[in-house]
Formats: structure tokens, C-alpha cells, sequence
């Protein structure tokens, strides 16, 4: 968890850290004294994010091209009125095709971190209730795949698939459910010793019923400020992948693969690498910025 | 070994014998060392004893939710006949909720921090006898009603946070009573509460288990709380019982010189003293209990047999039971304390 660092926040009306952890009143007046709009890095990154989401749900009202439409009578155009960002090696508008390519790389990067937090969570919920061989089991399985570097695995994996959207969910969730299932499970070992979770079981409730009402709407937050840091990371795979060749292959557009073709003209038309660089730059930033302002927000109430 | 001979009619609850080891690294410790008790229909049972004297083990072992470490390693919880000991998961969490339930000590760790509290006490009814999810509402708000919580309907949405402590325990008792069982069990319910609100508490628990016929059995090491509600008082000491009988006569006429101790380091009685005299000594390592009598090496009435001697519960006329050897010797010693009042 060490991923989301704490931002200070110097414009917040921020109450003190120490907040009694033991006092939920006084929690509970943390809580109100710091509304999310109280918060500027939250705030600065829900701008950003719904700035590029309304602009990328807007693509096709935006701009009048298609993103793989070819005019080889306008190739590597620099900035004109036409094409706001010039034109690609094969004479595309890349404007259209940076809208389409985030477009494309948010919506994979937001299916992609469902898949892992769903199994994770299940996982670790399993590992952390039941404990004993079904947790040595599960725990020495996420051992094993943490000990292997992200990308490594990642890249190989999908490599070994082929490439595609397809296999990037399958390679993204096969090596991120891991950290989601360790979060849980740790968070789990220390809600299931409360005695809210022994009265449900003296009340004769079921596992099943115990882990989905009872301890995992209490331990769910920290998946979910996880899984904030866990989507920037898989954009950055996205387009890495991308860049690779082993993205959603072309001609559709994608950052990574825009990355990659820029590149070849790189000393005569820079803009070509940057612009879609800096796109991931920019989402990185705005859903990091919500990550940060999330576990500001929800840790104190939480803690 | 039984606290009361063969249980008479309209026993609810019966725990014969009951043993329960923990594994730890220190060796096995014998949480619940062969404790016999029952409980008759609408009776409230006290069980007392100091920390770490197997009471609320004992009570965990009758749910059925001893901790990892700890299992029953023999006796039988009959509950209605039903020997709960060797019944399986499923059929336990049936009968738990159903039958049986549970109000703990700490009422806020006790409550689920974000479930809506109505839906809590609601949950049981719906889950354990199959209400619709608008009857289960109407079942809870009406137990709201009963253990007097004001303005159900606005609380019913609250968060248990919410709540005061008094309140929350209220809660605590709707839950405990939502599926009408027949058997209450309580650890220390009031301690954490302050003494006004315990009172209340109190006073609320023994109507309702009054008005819905239910049987209490009441952990506590607080003897006032047990002249109060109960009517039968077992003393637990060292993972043992050492006595039992009417609250009126054990507390007022201890036949075991770990009672005396008990009542007299206790304020609040009849027959009070100039001061409160602690009890020398601690309680026993439940690892390595010491041979004989568990209470000889604290004891002032200690005799050479106290020392070797197994010292089962004896049955005595008057529905009473001691496992003191020489008890004779703690009756003139209480009607001396007595005298000197």
C-alpha cells in the first residue's frame, strides 16, 4: 500500500492526523469537517478526468475524422486549422486519433482492474476468513506470482496469448488479483477477531452471508483505494503493451502503438511520440491525484 | 459431576461434564475443566467467576464459536435434548439465532460499523426464519419498540455510531430477541456501561425474558448485577464449578471459601463489612493447575486433603452443590463475618 502516498493537504481544513482511533463520534466529525470538495488534490483530479472523459465520450462529435481513415496526399502534416495536431505518416488526423486511442486505453484500463478486484477480493476474503491450508494454499499461489517482476509477467503472458484485448484482460488480471488479494486478506485478519463478526456467527449466519455483508463492506475501501493507483499502473501497461506490438493491433488507434510509430519520425515531426506521451502522462496524473484524494478521504473514517 | 442431579423437567439448556483445551504454545490449557450446569425454561442463570475462569469460554463452547485453538475435547450441551457437541456446522447455525443467542460485552465492537442498525436486528429474522425483507423490517422496528428505543422508525436507518452506548446495547438485546430463542446467553452485557444506564439495561433484560419466557444465562463477576437478575448462581473458579444453588443462599451463605472471598471483596451486600478484603494470591495456570482442590493455595481454611484430593461438586440438600471439602468451616466463618457486622 505504500503506492498512494499521503499528500499533505495545505488548502484543507484538515483535523488532526491523531483523530482518537477509538472514538467514532469523533470520527464521524473528522469525516464531515473534511467534505471531498475540501480536498484540492481530489478536486484537481476529478477536473482532469472529467474533462478528458467528456472530451473522449465526445470523440466522434469533436472531430470530423475517422481515426483510421488514410489520406496519403497529407502525410506528417505539423498543426493546421484542419488537423489540430497534424496528420501521421499515413496522413491521419492525430487529434482524432489520440481522442479514439485514450478512449480505447481507459475503457480496457477500466474493465481490466474489474477483473482482478473481483477475484482478489474473493480470494482474499477466502484466505483471510477461513485461514489454515485454504490460506497457506492461496497465499503461497500470490507468493509465487509476486515474486515475478509486473511487466515481465505481464508481457509474457500476453505474448504467449497473442495479442489483443482479449489477452491483456487475461495477462492484467492472472498477475494484478495478487496485491488485491493480499489487501483483503490482511484487512480480513483483522476484522474477522472483531466481535461483530462473532456475534454474526453466534446468530448462526453462513460464511458466505458473514463475508459479503459483514466483513467485506468493512474492508472494502482500501481495495477500492487501491484499485485507483492499480489503474494508472495498468494504463501504463496498456500503452506499454502497446508500444510492444502486443496491444490491440493495428490499424486502431492506441497510445502505445501511436507512441511506436511516431518514433521513426522522431527527429522531423517530435510531436508525434510526445502528444500521445503526454496523454498518458495526464490520465496517470488525474486518476492518481483521485487516488490520493480517496484515501485521504475515506482512511480517517476507516483507519 | 452435576450441579443438580438429573435435570428436571423444562430444562432447556444442559452442559454435561463440558470440557474445552486450548492449543498454545505455553502446552494445552484446560479453558473448561468438566463444568455441569443446567438451565430450566424462563430461569436466569448466573455464572461468576473472575477473569480468566473459563465463564466465557464456557459460554462460547455452548454457541458453538470457541476460537481456532479451541475445541471441546468432551461432555454434551444438550439443548431441548440435542447434543449440540456432535451436531454438524449446518445444523448449528440453525439452531444458533434460532434457539440460542448472544449479547456481548462491548456493544459498539459488537455491531457491525456499517450496516444500517435496523437491518442488523432484522437480519437474523430474515436469514433464520425466512421473512421477506419488508416483514424482517417490521419484525425489527417492532423489537425497537420493545426494548425502547425512541423514534424507531428514524432510527432504524441509523449507523451503530449513532447510538449511545445504553442504546446501543438495546440494540444488542433486539438482536439477541429476534428470533424469539429460548436460551439467552450474556457476557458481562452491563459492564461496560455506566451504572445508571446498567440498571436500566438490566431491568429491560429481565422483562423481556419475563414477557417471551426465555432462559438467561448471565456471565458476569459482578455479584450485585447477579442478585439482581438471576435466580441460580454458579461460581466458576479455575476452569471449574466449585459451587452452585439460589442466588439468596449462595451469596449470603457461601459454602465454598472461594465464594466467601468472592462476597467479600464485593460491596453492596446486607451484610457489608468495615472494608472490602481482597482475596490473597492469584488464580491458578490453567497449564499446570495445581493438584487437588484448584483454590488450597489461596484458601485460609486449607486442611492436608485439600492438597491431594480431586474435589468434585457435591450435591447438598437445598438444590445447593459445593466442591469444598470442609465447607462446614466457611459457614461459621460467613455467620462470624455476619456476627461482626
Amino acid at each position: 500500500m505504500s503506492a498512494i502516498p499521503l499528500t499533505p493537504q495545505p488548502g484543507a481544513t484538515a483535523p488532526p492526523p491523531a483523530a482518537a482511533p477509538g472514538a467514532r463520534a469523533e470520527r464521524g466529525e473528522a469525516r464531515r469537517a473534511r467534505r471531498w470538495y475540501t480536498q484540492p488534490a481530489l478536486m484537481i483530479g476529478i477536473g482532469i478526468m472529467a474533462v478528458i472523459l467528456a472530451m473522449i465520450i465526445a470523440a466522434p462529435l469533436i472531430t470530423p475524422y475517422n481515426p483510421n481513415a488514410q489520406n496519403l496526399n497529407a502525410t506528417l502534416l505539423g498543426p493546421s486549422a484542419h488537423h489540430l495536431l497534424g496528420t501521421d505518416q499515413l496522413g491521419r488526423d492525430t487529434w482524432t486519433r489520440l481522442l479514439y486511442g485514450t478512449r480505447l486505453d481507459l475503457r480496457i484500463a477500466f474493465i481490466a482492474v474489474l477483473f482482478p478486484f473481483t477475484i482478489g477480493m474473493i480470494l482474499g476474503s477466502v484466505a483471510g476468513y477461513f485461514g489454515g491450508w485454504v490460506d497457506t494454499v492461496i497465499m503461497r499461489v500470490v507468493d509465487v506470482v509476486i515474486a515475478f517482476p509486473f511487466y515481465v509477467l505481464l508481457i509474457a503472458l500476453v505474448f504467449v496469448l497473442g495479442p489483443g484485448e482479449r489477452s491483456i484482460y487475461i495477462a492484467i488480471t492472472l498477475v494484478g488479483w495478487v496485491s488485491y488479494a493480499r489487501i483483503i486478506r490482511g484487512e480480513i485478519l483483522v476484522a474477522k477477531r472483531q466481535d461483530y463478526i462473532l456475534a454474526a456467527q453466534s446468530g448462526g449466519l453462513g460464511s458466505v452471508r458473514i463475508m459479503r455483508r459483514h466483513l467485506l463492506p468493512n474492508v472494502i475501501t482500501q481495495a477500492i483505494i487501491y484499485s485507483m493507483s492499480d489503474i494508472v499502473q495498468d494504463i501504463v501497461a496498456i500503452v506499454t503493451l502497446g508500444y510492444f506490438g502486443l496491444g490491440v493491433p493495428p490499424p486502431t488507434a492506441d497510445l502505445g502503438s501511436m507512441i511506436n510509430d511516431g518514433q521513426n519520425f522522431l527527429s522531423t515531426h517530435w510531436q508525434l511520440t510526445t502528444i500521445p506521451g503526454l496523454a498518458v502522462v495526464l490520465v496517470g496524473l488525474g486518476l492518481s491525484l483521485i487516488g490520493d484524494g480517496l484515501a485521504d478521504l475515506l482512511r480517517p473514517g476507516q483507519a | 459431576m452435576t450441579a443438580a442431579g438429573a435435570a428436571p423437567a423444562g430444562t432447556v439448556l444442559e452442559v454435561r461434564d463440558l470440557h474445552v483445551r486450548i492449543t498454545s504454545r505455553q502446552g494445552t490449557v484446560r479453558a473448561v475443566d468438566g463444568v455441569s450446569f443446567d438451565v430450566s425454561a424462563g430461569e436466569a442463570l448466573g455464572l461468576v467467576g473472575e477473569s480468566g475462569s473459563g465463564k466465557s469460554m464456557t459460554l462460547r463452547a455452548v454457541l458453538g464459536v470457541l476460537p481456532a485453538e479451541a475445541r471441546v475435547t468432551s461432555g454434551e450441551i444438550l439443548l431441548d435434548g440435542v447434543n449440540l457437541v456432535t451436531r454438524p456446522q449446518s445444523e448449528l447455525n440453525r439452531i444458533r439465532g434460532t434457539k440460542m443467542s448472544m449479547i456481548f460485552q462491548e456493544p459498539m465492537s459488537a455491531l457491525n460499523p456499517v450496516m444500517r442498525v435496523g437491518w442488523q436486528i432484522a437480519e437474523g429474522p430474515q436469514v433464520r426464519l425466512g421473512f421477506s425483507r419488508a416483514r424482517a423490517a417490521e419484525r425489527a422496528l417492532e423489537l425497537m419498540r420493545r426494548v425502547g428505543i425512541p423514534d424507531p422508525e428514524r432510527r432504524f436507518r441509523a449507523y451503530p455510531h449513532e447510538f449511545s452506548g445504553g442504546m446501543r446495547q438495546r440494540v444488542m438485546i433486539a438482536i439477541a430477541l429476534s428470533c424469539d430463542p429460548e436460551v439467552i446467553l450474556c457476557d458481562e452485557p452491563t459492564t461496560a456501561l455506566d451504572v445508571t444506564i446498567q440498571d436500566q439495561i438490566l431491568r429491560l433484560l429481565a422483562r423481556l425474558c419475563r414477557e417471551s419466557g426465555a432462559s438467561l444465562v448471565f456471565v458476569t463477576h459482578d455479584l450485585p448485577v447477579v442478585a439482581q437478575i438471576c435466580q441460580r448462581v454458579a461460581v466458576m473458579y479455575g476452569a471449574q464449578l466449585v459451587e452452585s444453588g439460589a442466588v439468596a443462599d449462595v451469596l449470603l451463605n457461601p459454602w465454598h471459601p472461594y465464594t466467601r472471598g468472592l462476597v467479600r471483596s464485593a460491596p453492596d451486600f446486607d451484610y457489608v463489612r468495615e472494608s472490602l478484603v481482597p482475596i490473597p494470591g492469584a488464580p491458578p495456570s490453567l497449564v499446570n493447575p495445581p493438584p487437588g482442590c484448584r483454590f488450597h493455595p489461596r484458601c485460609e481454611f486449607v486442611e492436608e486433603d485439600c492438597r491431594v484430593s480431586e474435589t468434585p461438586l457435591r450435591l447438598l440438600p437445598g438444590g445447593r452443590a459445593t466442591a469444598c471439602l470442609h465447607y462446614e468451616r466457611c459457614l461459621d466463618a460467613a455467620a462470624a463475618d455476619r456476627a461482626q457486622a
